[in-house]
């Protein structure tokens, strides 16, 4: 997979919040073969010791990194808080989140091209979180953006692919377009769905950190996705709706018993 | 001059944001600053005056989704 001309070795992307501890989550990244990794940025506290243990674990993993915005919910907020991962994480790379609603988390479609189109002018490689909405799409590639991020289900919730069909038409729709599958997946059967569907790869968070055996879990979602993309390239036959046999009927036998009918 | 670090009303004696970072203890590299919302590069603080009732933001790498 290749994101802003970058090849990926990995069509899984994995986040680092949530894990139970930091050996935890360096061991789930190395299981996962993740290529890339989600990091934030957050309040530092005066006179905090001076390494950041988090940060030079998350180096040492050797992926690649990938800031969020998540939490803000303006254009300046996201566009702010890009501008500061950019220096801090020494990446161009953002994925740019501005929330619409601190319930359903749901993306801010309008800010979020409006954010995206002020990023994409400074440089950034944006991959923005979206929906399945086509329009918006349209739009956030007009604004500059080579990836797409369209959401599974609301963040956290592990639902999957919550419809299934929108994104299926977004697949569809957008044919040249890198479209990752970003949030609400909750298990590997999930991500290998979305990549059976043909989607470019999948980011996913909580599904791996609330395992209860992140690790093990961390690599069941490295083979589902392989497995999901293998599938894709291998054609998957296309579905029926009535019954028809696999094996041969041709040259069955005749074991009827006469007249024990 | 008092001030609002990170959400919480702060005095400090600096009058630049990298006079500020020194003297409140900041001792790592990997920090970015924002002023009154406003990024500010960390080759711009030591140019970057601060005034009473300013908002400063130090944020630091964290675990993200």
């Amino acid at each position: 997979m290749r994101l802003y001309d970058i090849p990926l070795p990995s069509r899984l992307m994995l986040g680092t919040a949530q894990y139970p501890s930091p050996q935890v989550l360096a061991e789930a990244v190395a299981a996962s073969g993740a290529a890339v990794v989600t990091v934030s940025l957050r309040r530092e506290a005066a006179g905090a010791p001076g390494a950041n243990g988090f940060w030079s674990l998350i180096r040492q993993t050797g992926a690649r990194i990938l800031p969020n915005t998540a939490g803000c919910h303006s254009v300046a907020e996201a566009v702010t808080t890009a501008r500061m991962a950019r220096e801090v994480f020494g990446t161009d790379w953002i994925k740019l989140e501005v929330i619409g609603n601190a319930d359903t988390l749901q993306p801010d479609p309008f800010a979020l091209v409006e954010a995206a189109r002020i990023l994409t002018a400074e440089g950034f490689a944006v991959l923005p979180y979206t929906t399945e909405d086509l329009i918006v799409g349209e739009r956030l590639l007009d604004a500059g953006c080579r990836v797409l991020m369209p959401w599974g289900a609301p963040i956290g919730t592990g639902r999957g692919l919550r419809h299934a069909e929108a994104l299926a038409a977004m697949r569809q729709h957008f044919r040249d377009v890198p479209l990752i599958i970003d949030a609400g997946l909750g298990a590997p059967s999930q991500a290998a769905q979305a990549m059976e569907m043909g989607f470019d790869g999948v980011l996913l968070n909580t599904a791996v950190a609330r395992a209860g055996d992140p690790v093990a879990m961390a690599r069941a979602f490295g083979q589902a996705v392989a497995a999901g993309r293998l599938a894709h390239e291998a054609g998957l036959m296309p579905p029926r709706d009535m019954a028809a046999p696999s094996t041969p009927v041709l040259g069955m036998a005749d074991l009827g018993l006469d007249g024990l009918a | 001059m008092r001030l609002d670090l990170n959400g919480t009303p702060t005095e400090i004696t600096a009058t630049t944001l990298a006079e500020a970072l020194t003297e409140l203890g900041y001792q790592t590299s990997a920090l970015a600053t924002a002023l009154n919302g406003r990024f500010v590069p960390a080759a711009e603080r030591a140019a970057t005056p601060l005034r009473d009732g300013d908002r400063i933001e130090v944020l630091a790498p964290m675990q993200g989704g």
